[in-house]
């Protein structure tokens, strides 16, 4: 899993079977120290909460299509939570 | 599987039911050697493990869900050891 910034919501007024109902987001992928990192996804959202301007993690691969009600869908990434902090101790220098 | 080193650690209370009472670490890829190659990702905690430890982390999903019990979940990454060493032979 990676972290990612919701940065907008995705509407589709037709999607694959089993997709309906599925919120889709646009999520930048970022390091683990927040800074963006590479071009903005796509993804589904298994929380059903996620929104613009939050925190998220997000899983890629066969276990995106796995985190949704639906789990033979065709979907590449899939936040599967919403993150409240992140510890990262040793951040500010040292080893 | 890859070896890594635990950068810290996420907190999260919404989150797909599959991970509730889960912890999970942020970790740091790191080569052979040991040091760090840029790169991270979030893993399953299998195995207690603390900052700045030494990790085994296996990143294949039917594998990660055999070690956490559940067929379905949808987790792929799982620290399954803490690493007292890597010997390497090289000629």
């Amino acid at each position: 899993m990676l972290l990612g910034k919701v940065i907008g919501t995705l509407v589709a007024c037709e999607v694959y079977e089993g997709l309906q109902g599925v919120p889709l987001l646009v999520v930048q992928p970022l390091t683990k120290s927040q800074t963006s990192k590479g071009e903005p996804i796509i993804c589904a959202d298994s929380t059903s909460m996620a929104g613009p301007e939050e925190l998220v993690y997000y899983e890629g691969g066969r276990e995106a299509a796995m985190a949704l009600r639906e789990t033979f869908v065709p979907v590449d990434h899939t936040i599967v939570g919403i993150v409240d902090q992140v510890h990262l101790p040793d951040q500010a220098g040292g080893q | 599987m890859f070896i890594g080193q635990v950068a810290g650690e996420i907190v999260s209370t919404i989150n797909h039911p599959d991970y509730d009472n889960r912890r999970l670490l942020v970790i740091d890829r790191l080569d052979l050697e040991g040091s760090p190659t840029g790169g991270y990702l979030i893993a399953v905690a299998a195995v207690d493990a603390g900052v700045g430890q030494k990790v085994l982390v296996v990143d294949e999903g039917t594998g990660a869900r055999q070690i956490l019990g559940n067929a379905q979940a949808p987790i792929r990454s799982v620290v399954v050891g803490v690493i007292d060493s890597v010997d390497l032979s090289r000629g």
